[in-house]
């Protein structure tokens, strides 16, 4: 799972690429061409692309904690049983993630060495707590929903092995997506106090939902040139009209109630507005103030250091030359 | 309790608790490949226990499997005292995976010849299973153990010893041990236990580890005693369910 913030672009650097070279690599991308590993690519495309994939792995290995916890409280068979798949999926999509990027040069230890320093970033919505069973099915349907709208969205961009991931990442968040429904219908439909708490986690989940898209495109600053580059591939608000287009009216028809009284649909130009979800608030989370984010990163840490002899204890073998898979 | 349902719930409630521990490991693995590993092999587990329960609730008139699994007392349980033991670190996890998955391995093997059809059934299948989970767990032991360095070698020594009294009490009889023989459903704890010795000295030969050489087991668990670690992990895995335990969920 994946937040669009995310693909925030860091300052650029000074440096001029071969024109020559850069042309080509344009025009390739204007082809509809996928860049393979191997191919010329500009510095800043390396640059911005390492760091979104890695922050993308960064978001699955986080994002696999709040809902990891309740695989022990998980009610029953079924539930207990299919949380596990889901929440290791997601462990699995940072393992092609973290492959991806390294395809682009950084090893996965240095890149998980950033994580845990803080100097990377991961998504936003990790950083709030799950605090019921109810928010993980809130969290398994609408967050799992908004990142297959992000994923699908830049699984048409142009670094091959990112396509490549994402397209393989997008069908397992779909059954996560029926898991999260199933889940909420469930919830949505059973005891009074079940449809109680499974409300109260949309309320609490609503606002962290709003900002997985990240800024409106007004205040959000990124480069025509990360576009032209199909790096960045959909604004936020276009990928967040989408998702109000897509679940609102789900969401509707479960009984329950979107908490933001401002959100409406306009009958002539389909827009939906929305209130402020506190972009104040994001800011602060994302930038460590959330009220999660020192006991991720803490968790994430101390697995790091328990297993450090594992990984000094296996002979680090080259990094392989990678091999673009046969399609 | 009869010999064949006490035999039944031994199984299944050593696999629901084992996939309990071995899932606690999910986002926390020394390796990514390792999370993926052990949630797929509490997967299987999980799945053992679930099919288990079912041929007791259908064929033997216990109660539902989620009845029968989140809703016992803890003195019901008769899982033994090895698969309760919290997770420690890696290297007590995975030769705790390792000892115990070649004795369900050699079991679900003997369990293929059971006089119960059903049984046998299911045998056949997961017996092709926890191949995989002694591989895995038989793989890592050596490569730690043999091809790593000194701090991995002592480690798994030492997660050896610690283990050892405690897998022996997997072993630890049931209620009629000789009505199981008889009627042709399980060839026994004893004949399982050889052959886990045997196979198990094999794989520390290679690995270079030494088995202790005391042969104390740990026992109780069979008989519905337990470590202090059982009652926690049920209020964990049961405190949703019982919070309606007849509603859907």
């Amino acid at each position: 799972m994946y937040g669009n913030i995310t693909i925030v672009e860091g300052p650029t650097e000074e440096h001029h690429d071969d024109p020559e070279k850069l042309a080509a690599f344009e025009a390739k991308i204007d082809r509809g061409e996928k860049i393979e590993p191997h191919d010329w690519m500009p510095r800043e495309y390396r640059r911005q692309l390492i760091r979104m994939i890695e922050q993308h792995a960064h978001s699955e290995i986080i994002g696999a904690l709040p809902e990891g916890t309740w695989i022990t409280r998980a009610p029953g068979f079924k539930r207990k049983m299919a949380l596990m798949a889901k929440v290791q999926d997601e462990v699995g999509h940072a393992q092609l993630l973290y492959s991806a990027a390294e395809t682009l040069g950084k090893p996965r230890e240095k890149m998980i060495e950033d994580l845990i320093s803080g100097k990377s970033k991961y998504s936003n919505v990790f950083n709030y707590p799950a605090e019921t069973w109810a928010d993980t099915a809130v969290i398994a349907w609408l967050i799992d929903a908004a990142a297959i709208i992000n994923q699908v969205t830049n699984s048409k961009g142009s670094y091959a092995p990112y396509c490549r991931a994402l397209e393989r990442i997008c069908q397992e968040e779909s059954f996560h997506l029926k898991y999260g429904y199933d889940n909420v219908v469930t919830l949505a439909t059973g005891t009074p106090a079940q449809r109680e708490s499974l409300q109260a986690a949309l309320n609490r989940w609503w606002k962290p939902i709003m900002h997985f898209f990240g800024p409106p495109d007004k205040e959000s600053v990124h480069t025509e040139k990360l576009v032209r580059w199909k790096v960045k591939m959909a604004t936020n608000d276009d990928m967040r009209q989408q998702f109000f287009n897509q679940y609102v009216p789900k969401i509707w028809e479960l009984g329950l109630t979107v908490p933001d009284p401002e959100l409406r649909k306009d009958p002539v130009t389909g827009k939906w507005s929305y209130g402020d979800p506190d972009w104040d608030e994001f800011k602060r989370v994302i930038n460590g103030d959330g009220p999660c984010n020192a006991e991720r990163l803490a968790v994430r840490r101390t697995a790091e250091e328990m297993g450090r002899w594992v990984r000094q204890a296996l002979a680090r073998p080259q990094v392989e030359h990678y091999v673009a898979p046969l399609v | 309790m009869n010999a064949t349902k006490d035999l039944l719930y031994r199984i299944a409630d050593d696999c629901l608790i084992i996939a309990h521990r071995n899932s606690e490991w999910t986002g926390l693995g020394p390796l990514l490949e390792e999370d993926i590993a052990f949630s797929s092999i509490a997967q299987d587990k999980l799945g053992h226990a679930l099919s288990l329960y079912r041929i007791l609730h259908e064929e033997f008139g216990e109660r539902d499997p989620d009845t029968i699994a989140f809703t016992r007392n803890e003195k019901d349980f008769t899982c033994c005292h090895f698969v309760e033991l919290p997770n420690g670190e890696y290297d007590f996890s995975l030769m705790r995976h390792f000892l115990f998955d070649a004795a369900e391995f050699l079991r679900w093997t003997m369990l293929k010849n059971s006089s119960i059809a059903s049984v046998a059934a299911l045998a056949a299948k997961i017996q092709g299973e926890t191949k995989y989970h002694v591989y895995h767990g038989r793989t890592w032991v050596i490569r730690l153990a043999s091809a790593g360095n000194e701090e991995s070698k002592a480690r798994m020594q030492s997660a050896l010893e610690t283990c050892w009294p405690f897998a022996l009490g997997m072993f630890e009889h049931g209620v009629d041990e000789q009505a199981l023989i008889r009627e042709g459903v399980f060839a026994g704890e004893d004949e399982l236990k050889t052959q886990w010795e045997e196979f198990v000295r094999s794989t520390m030969v290679e690995a270079g580890l030494i088995i202790p050489e005391h042969d104390a087991a740990v026992l109780g668990g069979r008989k519905g005693y337990h470590t202090e670690h059982l009652q926690p992990l049920l209020d964990e895995m049961t405190v949703v369910f019982r919070t309606d335990p007849g509603a859907e969920w």
